[in-house]
C-alpha cells in the first residue's frame, strides 16, 4: 500500500507547546511520584526544573489507581540479602543481584514516608490480631519507624487500608512538584492527559536522549519537552495477549488495563538496550474477577487444591517429580512459576476446576475468635477485594458466594509483560557500583542509567529486578531521580537540541487523524473502510497474533520457533499497517498510539523468547522444542538493542553473576 | 456497561469548572455528551471496574454493572467515599446485604502542600548524592 503522509490537507494542525525542564519525569504511578519526591528536594536549592508528563490524572494513574490491600516489599526485621534470595528463587534463578539488592536496602524508607504522609497501616495489637489502621491510632500504637509492628501476611508483605493509597502518595509528589515550581517561579511543571510517543535523541550527541514529544488528549496541543535528563517511569504492557475475556470483560485485565507498553517503546525509541524481555508474568487469581489471592495463600492460611482435593503441588506426584527432571533445582524450589505449571498439569488432565479452599481457612480462623473477632476478619476478607480488585467482591455477590461456606475458583490469566510485580522485563541499567562482587561494566557512572546517555529508568520497565511491587517502584523512582540530578549537575554546561525536525514530529504524531479525515466519507458505514485500520481492531489483531504465535492461552502457552517465526512474519504486517491507523477524536489517537507501542514491546518479547533456546520459566510460557532449563548453557541474560532508523533488534547473551551466595 | 451514569442524577458537572468523571478516569473512558450534558463511558470493553468515576462523581450518578460476558445480574456495589473512611455496601443476587467501613487515610484531605512537604526533613547533602541512601535516609547496611 501506498505510503500516507500527514500534511494537514484534511486534519487541524494542533497548537505545538514546547517546555523546557531540566529533568522530565514520564508517568504518574509510584516510581514517578517517588521521583518527584526525591528530585524536587535535591532539584530545587540548585535552580533545576523538574516536570511530570501523565497521560492520566496523577490521583489515580498507574498501577495503584484502584488501591491496594498490601504493601508486597518491606525488609523490616528481615535482611536485605534474604530479599535477593527470595526475588532469586521466584525468577528462576536470573536477577541482577545488584539492583535487587539496591532496591532492597532502600525501600522501607518509602514505606515509612507514605504512613507519614497518612497511609493507614494494620498493627499486630498486645494478644496477636489485627489492628487497622483507624484502631492501631486509637490505641497509640507507634508508627512502623518507631518500632511498630505491621501485620506480615508473607515474610515480605505487610498489610494496609489501601483505598486511597495512590491519592496519599501522588498529593505527596504533586506537593513536591509544587514546591519546586513556587521556588523556580515556573507557571507549570505537572502536566496531565498529555501522552508522550516517542524519546528524541540529542542533535549532537546520537546517544543522548534529549527531548520527548507527545500530544493532549483533552485539546488540540502538541507538546514538545526538551530535558538534560529524562527518567521514564511509564508502565509495563497489558493487553498485548489475547485476554481470557474478549468482550466487555477484556477490560478486567489482572495488571491495570492502561499499561500500554509505553515504558518499553519509549525507551527503544532511542535505542535504549533491553533484558529479560522474554519474561513473562501469568498470574493465578480467582476466575474472572481476577481478584487478588496472595492474602488469601500468606494471610488467611487457604489452601488451594484441584477439584478432587488433591495439593496439585505436592512433592510425591508423578508431575512434580517429571517437572523437577525437566526445570531441576528451580522447580524444586515451588516458585510462581512451577505452581502455575503444576496447576496447569491438574487442568489438562480435566482435574480442574482448581479451587481455592477459603471455606476451610475461615471455619479454622473461626474456631479461635469469638463474634465480634470473626466479624473483623470477615471484614479483612472482603476488604482485601474491595481495597484493589473491586469486581471480584461484586462477582462474589452476582454469585452469591460466601467465602466463609464455599470454595472459589482460580485459573492461570493470560500473559503480561511487566518488571516491578513477580516479573522483571524491561531495559538494562547501571547499578549503584558500591555492591560487592558486582561487575565492573554493571556501573557507569549513574544509578538506573540506561545504556542511554540521560535518559534513567525506574519502576515497571527496569529489567532483571522483579518483586520491587508498589513501594519498591517508589523507592526506586526515588533512587534514579537523584542519580539524574546528580548527572545533570556534573554536565552544567548541557542545552538539549532536539535531532529532529519538530513539525515532521508533529505530521507524524497526527497522521491518524490525516488518514481518518481523508477516508472516512468512502464508506457509509466509517468502521469499516478499505484505506485505514481501526486502533481497536488493530489490537486484536495484535492480540490473535500474541495469543496464536508467541505462547497464550490458546495454545497452554506454548510456542517454538517455528511458531515465533511465523508470527513475526504476520506481526510485520501489522507493523507495515501501523502506519495506516486512523483515529476519529483525540481518545482514538491515544489508543492508536498506545497499541503502537504494544506492538514492539510484543516484537521484542518474542524476539527474547525465539534467542533463548530452553524454557526458562514453566508455567508463564513454555518451548516445545526446548522444553527444559538448561543453567549451563542459559543461566544468563539476554540482551537486545532496538534500532528504530532499520527496524531490527540485535540480541546477545550476557554472563550472569551471582553477588548472594546460595 | 461496566461503569453507568444515570440520565436522572448526572448533570454534567455543570456548576464545576471541570466534569469530575472525565478527570478522573485513568483509562480516558468518561467522556461527555454536550448536547444532553451527561457523561457516559465511551469504551466500556476497557474499563478495569476501578470505581474512580463512582467514587467521585458528586451526584452519586454513576454506578457499575458488571462486565456482563460473566455476571449473572443483580447485584451491586456501592461505595461512600468519605475525608478518612469509606463505606462499602454490596448487595447480593439472593438480596441479601453486607456493609463495611475501612480507614483511607491518618492525614485530612489535601494536607501536603509545598510549604510542608519537607519540613522537618533534613536538607540534602549534595557529598553524598552519588552513594546510596536519599536525602533523608542513609541506606541499610547489615
Amino acid at each position: 500500500m501506498e505510503k500516507e503522509t500527514c500534511t494537514f490537507s484534511y486534519c487541524q494542525k494542533p497548537e505545538v507547546v514546547e517546555v523546557d525542564t531540566d529533568l522530565l519525569i514520564i508517568g504518574g504511578g509510584m516510581a514517578a511520584c517517588g521521583a518527584a519526591f526525591e528530585a524536587c528536594r535535591w532539584a530545587t536549592p540548585k535552580g533545576l526544573k523538574v516536570t511530570m508528563v501523565d497521560k492520566a490524572a496523577t490521583d489515580r494513574s498507574g498501577a495503584v489507581a484502584m488501591g491496594l490491600s498490601a504493601i508486597n516489599t518491606y525488609i523490616g526485621e528481615n535482611k536485605v540479602e534474604d530479599y535477593v534470595r527470595y526475588v532469586r528463587a521466584d525468577l528462576m534463578g536470573i536477577i541482577r543481584e545488584d539492583l535487587v539488592y539496591d532496591l532492597g536496602r532502600h525501600v522501607d524508607n518509602s514505606v515509612h514516608m507514605f504512613e507519614e504522609w497518612g497511609l493507614p497501616i494494620w498493627k499486630k495489637s498486645d494478644d496477636g490480631w489485627s489492628l487497622d489502621g483507624f484502631q492501631a491510632r486509637d490505641q497509640g500504637k507507634p508508627k512502623l519507624k518507631d518500632g511498630g509492628v505491621p501485620c506480615r501476611s508473607g515474610k515480605w508483605q505487610i498489610m494496609i487500608n489501601g483505598e486511597s493509597y495512590k491519592v496519599i502518595v501522588a498529593e505527596a509528589g504533586k506537593a513536591a512538584l509544587e514546591y519546586n515550581r513556587k521556588a523556580l517561579n515556573i507557571p507549570q511543571n505537572h502536566f496531565e492527559r498529555v501522552f508522550i510517543v516517542k524519546l528524541i535523541k540529542d542533535a549532537k550527541d546520537s546517544n543522548r536522549v534529549a527531548g520527548a514529544v507527545g500530544f493532549s488528549v483533552r485539546e488540540n496541543k502538541v507538546y514538545v519537552f526538551k530535558a538534560k535528563a529524562i527518567l521514564n517511569a511509564s508502565g509495563g504492557a497489558v493487553n498485548v495477549f489475547r485476554p481470557r475475556s474478549t468482550r466487555e470483560g477484556q477490560g478486567r485485565a489482572w495488571y491495570p488495563v492502561w499499561n500500554s507498553g509505553s515504558g518499553y517503546y519509549l525507551g527503544m525509541s532511542v535505542g535504549a538496550e533491553l533484558t529479560m524481555m522474554e519474561n513473562r508474568f501469568v498470574p493465578a487469581r480467582f476466575k474472572d474477577g481476577y481478584g487478588p489471592v496472595g492474602a488469601w495463600f500468606l494471610f488467611f492460611k487457604a489452601t488451594a487444591s484441584d477439584a478432587l482435593g488433591n495439593d496439585y503441588c505436592a512433592k510425591d506426584t508423578p508431575e512434580f517429580q517429571d517437572a523437577v527432571k525437566k526445570y531441576g533445582k528451580w522447580a524444586e524450589a515451588l516458585g510462581t512459576a512451577i505452581r502455575n505449571h503444576l496447576m496447569m498439569q491438574a487442568m489438562k488432565q480435566g482435574r480442574g476446576p482448581i479451587l481455592m479452599n477459603t471455606h476451610t481457612a475461615m471455619q479454622e480462623l473461626a474456631k479461635q475468635m469469638d463474634p465480634k473477632r470473626l466479624k473483623h476478619l470477615e471484614a479483612e476478607a472482603w476488604e482485601d477485594f474491595l481495597d484493589m480488585c473491586i469486581s471480584q467482591a461484586g462477582l462474589w455477590a452476582a454469585n452469591n458466594v460466601e467465602p466463609d461456606k464455599v470454595s472459589s475458583e482460580i485459573m492461570p490469566t493470560e500473559p503480561y509483560l511487566l518488571g516491578s510485580h513477580a516479573g522483571c522485563a524491561g531495559f538494562w541499567v547501571s547499578g549503584p557500583g558500591d555492591i560487592p562482587g558486582a561487575p565492573a561494566e554493571w556501573f557507569w557512572g549513574y544509578n538506573r542509567m540506561s545504556t542511554v546517555k540521560g535518559l534513567f529508568m525506574a519502576g515497571d520497565i527496569v529489567g532483571a529486578s522483579g518483586h520491587k511491587f508498589s513501594s519498591g517502584s517508589h523507592a526506586e523512582g526515588r533512587i534514579a531521580a537523584k542519580a539524574a540530578i546528580a548527572f545533570i549537575l556534573d554536565d552544567a554546561g548541557y542545552t538539549p537540541e532536539l535531532a529532529a525536525n519538530v513539525d515532521e514530529l508533529v505530521a507524524e504524531m497526527y497522521l491518524p487523524f490525516e488518514i481518518y479525515e481523508k477516508y472516512k466519507t468512502y464508506s457509509t458505514d466509517p468502521a469499516i473502510n478499505p484505506f485505514y485500520i481501526r486502533p481497536n481492531m488493530y489490537q486484536a489483531r495484535l492480540q490473535k497474533i500474541a495469543d496464536e504465535y508467541f505462547g497464550g492461552i490458546g495454545t497452554w502457552y506454548m510456542t517454538s520457533k517455528t511458531m515465533i517465526e511465523e508470527g513475526l512474519r504476520k506481526l510485520q504486517l501489522l507493523k507495515e499497517d501501523a502506519a495506516r491507523l486512523a483515529a476519529s477524536n483525540l481518545h482514538e489517537l491515544l489508543r492508536c498510539w498506545e497499541n503502537y507501542h504494544r506492538t514492539l514491546s510484543l516484537e521484542a518479547h518474542a524476539r527474547h523468547i525465539l534467542f533463548r533456546e530452553e524454557s526458562r520459566y514453566p508455567g508463564y510460557y513454555y518451548r516445545g522444542d526446548f522444553d527444559f532449563v538448561d543453567d549451563n548453557n542459559w543461566r544468563a541474560f539476554i540482551n537486545s538493542v532496538y534500532d528504530p532508523a532499520t527496524d531490527t533488534f540485535t540480541l546477545k547473551k550476557v554472563p550472569y553473576v551471582q553477588i548472594i551466595p546460595d | 456497561m461496566p461503569s453507568f451514569v444515570m440520565v436522572e442524577k448526572c448533570d454534567g458537572c455543570k456548576a464545576q469548572d471541570k466534569t469530575a468523571c472525565q478527570y478522573i478516569c485513568p483509562h480516558d473512558l468518561m467522556t461527555l455528551d454536550r448536547e444532553r450534558m451527561k457523561a457516559y463511558n465511551q469504551e466500556p470493553d476497557q474499563c478495569w471496574e476501578c470505581y474512580n468515576c463512582v467514587k467521585i462523581c458528586p451526584q452519586q450518578a454513576i454506578e457499575v454493572r458488571g462486565y456482563a460476558d460473566f455476571f449473572p445480574l443483580g447485584a451491586s456495589v456501592i461505595p461512600m467515599r468519605g475525608q478518612d473512611a469509606i463505606m462499602w455496601t454490596v448487595k447480593f443476587r439472593n438480596g441479601s446485604i453486607k456493609r463495611f467501613k475501612f480507614p483511607i487515610r491518618l492525614t485530612p484531605e489535601g494536607y501536603w502542600k509545598a510549604d510542608n512537604i519537607y519540613e522537618g526533613l533534613p536538607e540534602p547533602d549534595y557529598s553524598k548524592i552519588k552513594g546510596p541512601g536519599y536525602f533523608n535516609y542513609e541506606a541499610r547496611k547489615e
